[in-house]
């Protein structure tokens, strides 16, 4: 008789094609990403951003306008870059980056994401936990504070950490499978807090919402101490806070699975639920706990007063959805870097180092700032990358140069990312830019024309291994 | 109860659960139900859903 496969066999028997295209046979239908990336993209840092426009002074129309352009521009850019370069190659970037520029800049490009992947899933970590202790009257740590303040705060992070970090090592399918229990579920209770709130602002019927949002929501006036934000500030914030996994390609990973292009069309439910009616459900809560006195209202906090104890577990959820996915990625990330170990084995080393992470505070308040980074350092790849598979194969150059030659580090690329995160990172300072986001499209339009210099030079009046 | 009756009473209960999140919160913005009510009432939906919602949904 056959003895069951332990769990250690069962893992290592899932195959995530890490160095090698994903089958026909292994790609996912439509809903499979409908509801990976409407669980992914609504997380209880939506109680973060939505308020942050609030407090920000942010008019009603700039919010309207540039959510509505922003999610839209958010999701051509998954739809028309994205898929398409995802579902051509059916690899991760990692690997593709790894053909096209070599064995040694992809080890830094992998472990640079897996750095900021672990951040993202840490922060979605401590979101959840903060509403955890909302629920057990555990009080964490304030948004100061740099390290936990007490054994059973880092006991909740230790034990959300440990599912998410469970759930993620077994691979794309059962991450997509968690996400979809919950992805018809989780908007509804921000829909219906945003709802049931409404009459604390002297909003009884459908025509006085719009007043109310001018006057009472977001009135145009910042907070004290708090900067203006105007339309392009929302529109770029909707459109490029997630600019790494679109326009920087960290989503090929997730679109390579995809039977067609269009399938980056499912990212429509992720932008305009997740970052369209979430955000604003939660402006309207930040301006009902702005008016009860509360001056900085945190996520679990928001969602309690909105929907009690079903809102404080949105928030958990929310934090794992979103976790899930990022740590899948880092996974992959960090498996690049290491090809023989299993995958399962540093996905869950990569959760260790997450909840690690998720004891400092201090990771949840810099979250734009880490995001906004990897923004910079991300999309110049992703450019270089399109225009490798896309554009050299219609103008003469090779493609996947590194794979080709056996070179280790392929200068043409390393040139292309350290001048255009150089020059990006100076006209950031230079414009006095508020977000690093704002530079996402700079670096996405010079990654890609200076890597056609680069390579062109590299191609035609040298040998390729010529430093 | 076989599988085949047992699935469509499951998806009736997920729906009701997810109508208890939505509905109570359109009530209370009609004045017609108390805040505490409706959290009470989220609270059950979420349980109606979480209960029946994994067995069907990834089918």
């Amino acid at each position: 008789m056959e003895s069951a496969p332990t769990l250690s066999e069962q893992l290592a028997d899932i195959n995530e094609y890490e160095r090698e295209p994903v089958p026909p046979g292994a790609v996912k239908g439509f809903r499979s990403f409908v509801g990976m990336v409407a669980g992914e993209h609504i997380a209880g840092t939506e109680f973060v951003i939505g308020p942050l426009f609030v407090l920000h002074g942010a008019s009603a129309s700039d919010v309207l306008w540039g959510l509505l352009f922003g999610n839209l521009l958010a999701t051509l850019s998954w739809t028309l870059v994205c898929a398409p370069t995802a579902v051509r190659t059916r690899t991760t970037i990692f690997y593709q980056l790894e053909r096209i520029s070599g064995v040694r800049l992809v080890t830094l490009y992998n472990l640079v994401n897996a750095v900021l992947f672990s951040v993202t899933a840490a922060a979605m970590i401590g979101v959840s936990a903060s509403a955890v202790g909302l629920l057990l009257n555990i009080e964490g740590p304030g948004i100061g504070d740099l390290y936990p303040t007490s054994p059973l705060w880092i006991l909740i992070i230790f034990l959300i950490g440990s599912v998410i970090a469970v759930v993620s090592t077994f691979g794309f399918d059962r991450v997509s499978k968690f996400a979809n229990v919950f992805a018809p579920w989780m908007p509804l209770v921000f829909l219906a807090s945003g709802i049931a709130v409404l009459p604390s602002l002297g909003v009884t019927s459908v025509g006085e919402f719009w007043e109310a949002a001018e006057t009472r929501i977001w009135t145009g006036v910042p907070a004290a101490g708090q900067t203006k934000y105007g339309l392009w500030h929302i529109l770029i914030f909707a459109w490029l806070c997630n600019s790494s996994m679109h326009l920087g390609l960290a989503d090929m990973t997730i679109y390579r699975y995809a039977r067609r292009p269009s399938y980056g069309l499912a990212s429509a439910f992720g932008m305009f639920i997740g970052h369209g009616m979430a955000w604003i459900a939660s402006g309207i809560l930040c301006a009902v706990a702005l008016e009860a006195g509360n001056s900085a209202p945190s996520p679990g906090q928001i969602a309690f007063m909105g929907a009690g104890l079903a809102g404080a577990i949105c928030v958990v959820v929310a934090g794992w959805t979103t976790a899930n996915p990022t740590l899948y990625r880092a996974g992959l990330a960090v498996q690049g870097v290491f090809p023989r170990s299993k995958r399962w084995r540093i996905t869950l080393a990569v959760g260790a180092l997450a909840t690690v992470l998720a004891c400092s505070p201090a990771i949840v308040t810099k979250l734009d700032q880490f995001l906004g980074l990897y923004a910079l350092l991300a999309t110049p790849v992703g450019a270089l990358v399109i225009v490798d598979i896309f554009v050299f194969p219609r103008i003469g150059l090779r493609s996947n140069l590194a794979e080709q030659e056996g070179l280790a580090l392929n200068w043409s690329v390393l040139a292309c990312w350290v001048v255009t995160v150089a020059i990006c990172y100076g006209l950031y300072r230079y414009t006095a830019a508020d977000f690093y986001f704002f530079m996402a499209v700079p670096g996405f339009l010079l990654g890609g024309l200076t890597y056609l210099f680069f390579a062109y030079v590299q191609q035609r009046y040298l040998t390729p291994t010529t430093v | 109860m076989d599988r085949t009756t047992l699935l469509p009473l499951l998806r009736i209960v997920s729906y009701l659960g997810l109508a208890l999140t939505l509905v109570p919160s359109l009530l209370v913005f009609g004045g017609l139900l108390s805040l505490a009510t409706y959290k009470l009432l989220m609270l059950l939906g979420f349980v109606c859903w979480i209960a029946t919602a994994p067995w069907w949904i990834n089918r």
